[in-house]
């Protein structure tokens, strides 16, 4: 009878460290989507180099911690900055040109770009999956009985704090009221003297920062390889469908909602099958509910 | 002043004069070439007579080589596995179709691109059917190298030449009619009674027929599939990419891209191995900005400089 009683606290401790593996993994995923979001939000661009740029930014952090031994936590700046750079170049130089042409335009072109940077990737750095080791990890503590891997706690921390900055970037910052207002309405927005192409270029410049700065806390938890690029554009999708298109809210609540199904449904059908459940779960949600557990909003 | 689709049909035919004069790599361009302006034409139903940006093809391929391989590992004769493999794929079109044709832009896209993201996972999970990632061989063919390469070189165009049947007569018909007058404006042509739920089912289901007997040809040709090989992404794109090449919305537009596409296609694989994809990347960005109407598009524009646009999208 002893065992019968102790069965359902182990039950609930095992579902609770899952719940908690899949809601660090989600913090993650929010802050891969945000930018991917904000992008596709406001320029109504869907940027097939999101993943590229998340594998961009997991090299920054790897190169910064390999030869100049900086940790990847400082590289989110490194990696964001660059990122920002690129983003802004690609958008003012390339896209902006045909940013009112009909969907299949702007998405075979991002498509194009990215098979450049991607195959840039793969000559540059080969194909070869590499890891950041850290010289002195976290490791890991036991609290409560559930088991709290620490550098990927601080990882998703940090995600959260960088998408919660995106947010009062966006609320408070006249760049944000613009890129908010240019979201609203892009004709009234340029008749109050907001420099639509500019904000374009900021807009995606911060997509690629938030790129490339949940790159460089992922190169802690993924291996690394340009191969990885499509996997991340995934995730991206289903978080923006999930959690509902044009909101911070949204992508913070698909994320967590990918990573939380992740989980689970690796526990339930084996881990390989993860990102697969994910998919279905997409296709369903397109059909029934297209807007997402939040609903499509505009960041006001 | 357009290219008529009657000279289209001639050089088609006229290309199965091509084992007479080539030896098996012209032979195996030839055999390319077909499936291309099978997959670019099928394409150019649903993207460019309705305007949906559709991402399906990978998904429709996939699906048919998967279909015929299975059907002639049981026993099926050949050309019967093709056929049906083209149902199969047919009939997926009508079921998804129903489901997804409802959303527009980008919600489309990426529904018809996540349709091969999941079959690419079912079919490398069901291990007992497929062979799940060992990938699957199919049955060998008792028959001289050269009479295979002939084989599958004129079953892969007698496809291509059907597709072309298709399309054209799509273009001349009431199906066509109506799809146009939905890329135009979905809504109007709603209120003015076109049944655009049932015509844009019927534009994918036309778009995946064909393409899921080429996938059903492609497997019995190379023998061996496997899942990411058949369902790669890249089959979604580089019939968008032919279509934009050709025109979109013509008759004559992706046979002409998909010819230019393998030529350019061929060249870079030549010359630039380890960096082939970047060169297709480099060739996309290239057309969307200097030829965004296709080569059909610039020859039009360049015949009668100053014509009235709306006539263009019109015809």
């Amino acid at each position: 009878m002893v065992p019968a009683a102790i069965e359902p606290t182990r039950y609930s401790m095992l579902y609770a460290q899952i719940l908690l593996n899949g809601l660090v993994l989600g913090g993650l995923y929010a802050c891969i989507a945000v930018g991917f979001s904000l992008v596709w939000g406001v320029l109504n661009v869907i940027n097939i180099l999101h993943g590229s740029f998340v594998v961009l930014g997991s090299y920054i952090a790897y190169f910064a911690y390999v030869h100049l031994g900086i940790h990847p936590f400082l590289s989110v700046i490194l990696a964001g900055g660059a990122l920002f750079a690129l983003g802004y170049v690609v958008q003012a130089g390339l896209i902006n040109r045909v940013v009112g042409a009909p969907v299949l335009t702007t998405l075979v072109l991002t498509f194009g770009l990215d098979l450049i940077l991607n195959n840039g990737m793969i000559v540059a750095f080969t194909a070869d999956y590499r890891t950041v080791q850290l010289a002195h990890p976290l490791g890991s503590t036991v609290v409560g009985g559930l088991v709290l891997p620490l550098d990927r706690l601080v990882a998703m921390l940090l995600a959260c704090v960088l998408t919660v900055i995106l947010y009062f970037v966006l609320v408070r910052s006249s760049i944000g009221r613009a890129i908010v207002a240019v979201r609203m309405d892009r004709e009234a927005a340029a008749l109050m003297g907001v420099n639509v192409k500019r904000i374009y270029a900021i807009t995606f410049g911060l997509g690629a920062l938030m790129a490339g700065a949940a790159g460089s806390l992922l190169s802690l938890i993924f291996p690394i390889s340009p191969l990885n690029g499509s996997e991340f554009l995934g995730i991206a999708f289903i978080v923006c469908v999930l959690g509902g298109l044009g909101s911070i809210s949204g992508a913070i609540v698909g994320g967590l909602a990918l990573g939380a199904i992740q989980s689970f449904g690796a526990l339930l059908i084996g881990p390989q099958h993860g990102l697969t459940i994910a998919f279905v779960l997409l296709i369903i949600l397109l059909i029934f509910k297209p807007t997402g557990i939040m609903g499509r909003r505009g960041y006001e | 002043m357009t290219v008529r689709p009657i000279y289209v049909l001639a050089a088609l035919l006229l290309v199965a004069f091509l084992p007479l004069v080539g030896d098996n790599y012209v032979l195996r361009l030839g055999t390319m070439f077909a499936m291309y302006a099978v997959l670019a034409q099928s394409w150019n139903i649903i993207g460019g007579y309705a305007g949906y940006p559709s991402f399906a093809t990978a998904a429709f391929f996939g699906l048919g080589a998967y279909a015929g391989a299975i059907l002639q590992g049981n026993g099926l004769p050949m050309p019967l596995a093709w056929l049906a493999a083209g149902i199969v794929a047919g009939l997926f079109a009508a079921l998804m179709g129903a489901a997804i044709l409802h959303l527009k832009g980008h919600y489309f896209a990426i529904a018809s691109l996540v349709l091969a993201e999941v079959l690419l996972e079912v079919t490398t999970s069901w291990t007992s059917l497929t062979g799940g990632g060992m990938g699957l061989n199919l049955p060998v063919i008792r028959m001289s190298v050269e009479a295979q390469a002939q084989l599958f070189f004129w079953a892969m165009l007698g496809l291509a030449v059907l597709t072309f049947l298709m399309s054209w007569y799509v273009s001349s018909s009431r199906i066509g009619f109506a799809l146009r007058c939905i890329r135009q404006n979905e809504d109007a042509s709603s209120m003015v009674g076109v049944n655009t739920t049932f015509y844009k089912v019927v534009a994918f289901v036309l778009s995946a027929l064909f393409v899921g007997s080429a996938g059903a040809l492609y497997a019995s040709w190379v023998f061996y599939i496997e899942p990411p090989d058949v369902y790669s992404v890249l089959t979604s794109v580089k019939p968008i990419v032919m279509v934009m090449l050709g025109g979109a919305g013509t008759v004559a537009g992706p046979v002409i891209g998909a010819a230019a596409f393998l030529v350019m296609e061929e060249v870079v694989w030549r010359n630039f191995l380890s960096i082939h994809s970047a060169v297709l990347g480099l060739l996309i960005v290239a057309l969307i900005f200097f030829l965004p109407n296709g080569v059909l598009g610039f020859i039009r524009k360049r015949k009668r400089t100053g014509a009235d646009h709306s006539k263009e999208t019109a015809a």
